[in-house]
Order: C-alpha cells, then structure tokens, then sequence
C-alpha cells in the first residue's frame, strides 16, 4: 500500500496503476490474434486494497543470473481474464471485452487526472492567498 | 502507462497486422496463378504472430516467421493453356479465396482496434501534460 502523499493523497498511484492498466489491455488488444494468448487485467480494488498477490518475479538466487528487467515491468498484481466464449486457438482476448475495458480504464485515467489538476487549483489559490 | 510504452505495443500490433494484410492481398492475387508443374504453383502466405515481452515488460505482438501452405495444389483442366501438361492439366494454388477474405476483414478490424489504442492514449498523454496549466 502506498503511503498518503501530502498533497495528492492516493491519486498519484491511482494514476499509475491505471496507466498501468491501459498498458496491459493494450497488450491485449495487440494479441487478440496470436494462438494461445492469455488476456490478463488489473484489479484495481484488490491494488487499493493491497490485498492482490505480487506479480511473479524471476528470483536471482546466484551473482552469475542474469538480470530479466522486462519481467518486473507492471508493478501492480496482474490476473488472468475468464473468457466468455471458448476458442479454437486458445485465445482468450474478446475484442469487444478488452476495448470496453481500455474505455473504462481511460476514463479513470482520465478522472485522476481532474482530480489531480483540481487539487492543484486549489493550492495554487492557497499560496497565492486567493487572489 | 510508463509514458509512451501504449504507442509502442499499437505499433507492433499495427505491424503485425499490416504483414497480415499483405500475405492475405498476396495470396488473393495469386489465387488464379496457374503453373505446368505442381512444384512451381505459388503457396498461399501465413504469418506467425507470437506474444512479443518488450524491454519496459509490456505484452505485444510480432511475425515470427512467414510459413508457406503445404496443401497441395488443385489439377484444373485447361487443356488450351500454353503451360497445360500432357494430359492437359495444370496446377493451380490451393488458395480459399472466401476464407482468404474472410481474414482481410479480421486483420483489418484488429489493425482499427489498435489504431483507436494509439489515438485514446495520444489524447490522455496530452492531456497528462496540459495538467496544472489551468
């Protein structure tokens, strides 16, 4: 759980994960094509929560591993999307699914952001003592 | 979103989803090239999408390779044709031309999809750099 920023309190996070989201569902969209893809999402409650599982990581138990930087990318828990439908090729990407959920995630991208921008008013007029 | 990582993993997909409209307009436009031997005949084009791991550890696409058909090549009976065999046939690829358009229309709605990514997250990037200017 990320600790309370002064100013914008949990918004800042909230902007990441959900930017984090948007880079996952495109991931998606991007893959509905490739055979055997599996479609993943962010959960944003069980982030808020801090109740998600950690992503799994590559563990570096000898001075000899290589470092995988691209798999630690997302920082937020990911978890697999149950389809609706079966498919042939293991595809588990619904078009219409994954853009309804990259339009929700752009718009609390979005609403963060307003948030972020207003709180940002705010103490612009407080320093400037409202004038 | 680590800044500009969505307008990488469209432009794979929107890559991806070109080569695949590219093997389908080749296939397409060879459905009907005869050949005298059934090694010569054109072999309908696949691309292979694989899930690509980018540097900042987002998921895209890529073409891994380009595999030929193995089907093996319809005789048509054409016996005027210059190219025609002894026993007037000739070989023509085995290209489903109803099947071939039916994946245009697939490729050409996933290369949409990721076309409309890229816009949305150019417009939320913009805004994210108007924020505090108000």
């Amino acid at each position: 759980m990320p600790s309370a920023d002064p100013l914008f309190g949990a918004l800042a996070p909230a902007l990441r994960v959900h930017g984090e989201r948007l880079g996952v569902l495109a991931g998606n969209i991007a893959n509905a094509d490739t055979p055997g893809y599996l479609a993943r999402d962010i959960d944003f409650r069980s982030v808020l929560q801090g109740t998600g599982k950690l992503p799994m990581r590559l563990a570096q138990t000898s001075a000899g591993h290589l470092p995988l930087n691209g798999m630690n990318a997302t920082s937020s828990p990911t978890q697999w999307r149950i389809p609706t439908q079966p498919s042939a090729d293991g595809n588990t990407v619904e078009g219409p699914v994954e853009q309804a959920a990259y339009m929700d995630a752009a718009l609390r991208y979005q609403a963060a952001l307003r948030f972020i921008d207003g709180r940002m008013s705010s103490l612009r007029s407080a320093i400037q003592g409202g004038r | 979103m680590a800044s500009f990582s969505i307008l990488e993993i469209a432009g794979h997909a929107l890559a991806a989803q070109s080569t695949r409209l590219n093997t389908v307009a080749s296939n397409l436009a060879n459905a009907d090239t005869v050949a005298g031997r059934p090694e010569d005949v054109y072999r309908a084009k696949q691309p292979v999408f694989r899930t690509l791991l980018t540097e900042s550890g987002d998921t895209t696409v890529q073409v891994t390779e380009i595999r030929e058909s193995t089907e093996e090549p319809e005789l048509r009976y054409q016996p005027g044709h210059p190219d025609a065999d002894e026993n007037g046939y000739v070989y023509a690829p085995s290209v489903d031309v109803v099947e071939a358009m039916a994946d245009m229309l697939s490729a050409s709605r996933s290369y949409q999809s990721s076309l409309e990514l890229m816009n949305t997250s150019k417009d939320l990037l913009m805004r994210t750099l108007e924020t505090g200017r108000g």
